[in-house]
C-alpha cells in the first residue's frame, strides 16, 4: 500500500534518512510493538514509538495514572488521573499519531498470558518495575523467540539491553534469578532510557544499525555518563541454555515497589 | 596489582578474592549483584575463591527495577 500524501508529510523526516528511507518507513507501518508497562519506562518509549508511525503499538499495565505519575510520566496528563493507564496513553497515541493501532490490555503478565501475549507482536518492550515481571518477560520472549528491551532503572541510574532470539545473552544470563522481595531497592525514575527502548525497537524493525544484544548499557544521569558493558550467554543458563531447566513461564512472588529512603 | 573496575583503573593489595572487592568496595547488596572478570560471569559461590589478577577488567552489574 501506498503512502498517503499527508504519511508522506507526517514521516517525512524519517524518509529523508538513506537508512531509513521508504522501505523503512514501509517497515514501522507494518510492525507490532508491545509495551509492557505505562510508566516511566514505557510513557516515554509508546510516544516515541507512535511518532515515528510503528502501525500497532500493544499496551499492558494494571494501573490507574496517580498525580504523582505525573512528574516523568509525560504519556498521561493532569485530567488523565485516575483514569486507567492503558487508557489514558492509548488517548495521548490517537492524538499524536491517529495512523497507529493500539491495542489494550487493563491487567499484568503472568505465566498464563504472556506467551499468547508477545507471540502477537514483532518486538516487545519491558517497561515494568519489578523483577518477577522482568523474568517473567525474558522467559516468555526467549521461550516464544521474540526480541526484546530489557531496561531498568533506579534513582539516577539506568541499565539497556536487547535480547535477539538464538543469539542472546538474555536477562536470565546476567542477573540469572530474581532477588528475594525488598532485598534490593527499587525506585522510579524515567525518561531518557524509555526513549533508547524507542529507539532499539525502531533499529530492529527498519533493520539498521547494532543492537544492544551482547551489552548492558549503563547509563548515569549524574555523570551522564554512558558504558557498554559486554556480557555473554552464560551455558548454563536456565532458560536460554542448550539444556534449559524453564521451559514454560513462571510468576515470581511479585516484589513490592517502594521508595525507600 | 591494578584492576580496571568499570573501566577506571585502581590500586589493590594482591591475593584479593572477588568476595573481598565487594568488601573493599563497598557494593551494595554484594547477594545480589552480578560480578564480570574479563567478560566472563562469576558465580556466587565462586567468589570468595576467585583470586584477581593485575590488570583485571571488573563490572558490577546490578539489578534495577524501577520503570513504574
Ligand atoms: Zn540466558
Amino acid at each position: 500500500m501506498a503512502f498517503t500524501n499527508e504519511q508522506l508529510e507526517r514521516y517525512s523526516r524519517n524518509i529523508i534518512l538513506k537508512e531509513v528511507s521508504s522501505k523503512g518507513q514501509k517497515k514501522l507501518n507494518d510492525a507490532k510493538v508491545l509495551i509492557i508497562g505505562a510508566g516511566g519506562l514505557g510513557a516515554p518509549a509508546a510516544m516515541y514509538l507512535a511518532a515515528a508511525g510503528v502501525g500497532t503499538i500493544g499496551l499492558c499495565d494494571a494501573d490507574a495514572v496517580d498525580l504523582s505519575n505525573l512528574q516523568r510520566q509525560i504519556i498521561h496528563t493532569t485530567e488523565d488521573v485516575g483514569k486507567p493507564k492503558v487508557q489514558s496513553a492509548l488517548e495521548t497515541i490517537k492524538a499524536l499519531n491517529p495512523d497507529v493501532e493500539v491495542e489494550t490490555l487493563q491487567g499484568l503478565v503472568v505465566a498464563d498470558n504472556i506467551l499468547s501475549l508477545v507471540e502477537q507482536y514483532d518486538f516487545i518492550i519491558d517497561g515494568t518495575d519489578n523483577f518477577p515481571a522482568k523474568f517473567l518477560i525474558n522467559d516468555g520472549c526467549v521461550i516464544a523467540k521474540k526480541p526484546f528491551s530489557h531496561a531498568g532503572i533506579i534513582r539516577f541510574q539506568g541499565q539497556l539491553t536487547t535480547y535477539l532470539p538464538d543469539q542472546g545473552p538474555c536477562y536470565r544470563c546476567i542477573f540469572v534469578q530474581p532477588p528475594p522481595p525488598d532485598a534490593v531497592p527499587t525506585c522510579r525514575q524515567a525518561g531518557v532510557i524509555g526513549s533508547l527502548q524507542a529507539m532499539e525497537a525502531i533499529k530492529f524493525i527498519v533493520g539498521i544499525g547494532t543492537l544492544l544484544n551482547g551489552s548492558l548499557l549503563t547509563y548515569d544521569a549524574l555523570k551522564m555518563d554512558f558504558r557498554k558493558i559486554k556480557v555473554h550467554r552464560r551455558p548454563d543458563c536456565a532458560v536460554c541454555g542448550p539444556n534449559p531447566s524453564i521451559t514454560a513461564p513462571v510468576d515470581y512472588q511479585t516484589a513490592s515497589c517502594d521508595l525507600k529512603t | 596489582m591494578e584492576l580496571f573496575i568499570a573501566g577506571e583503573k585502581k590500586s589493590f593489595e594482591d591475593g584479593l578474592s572477588v568476595s573481598k572487592l565487594l568488601e573493599v568496595e563497598k557494593v551494595e547488596n554484594p547477594l545480589y549483584v552480578t560480578v564480570s572478570v574479563n567478560e566472563q560471569f562469576v558465580d556466587q559461590q565462586q567468589m570468595p575463591g576467585r583470586i584477581l589478577k593485575d590488570g583485571d577488567q571488573i563490572e558490577f552489574l546490578y539489578f534495577m527495577g524501577g520503570g513504574r
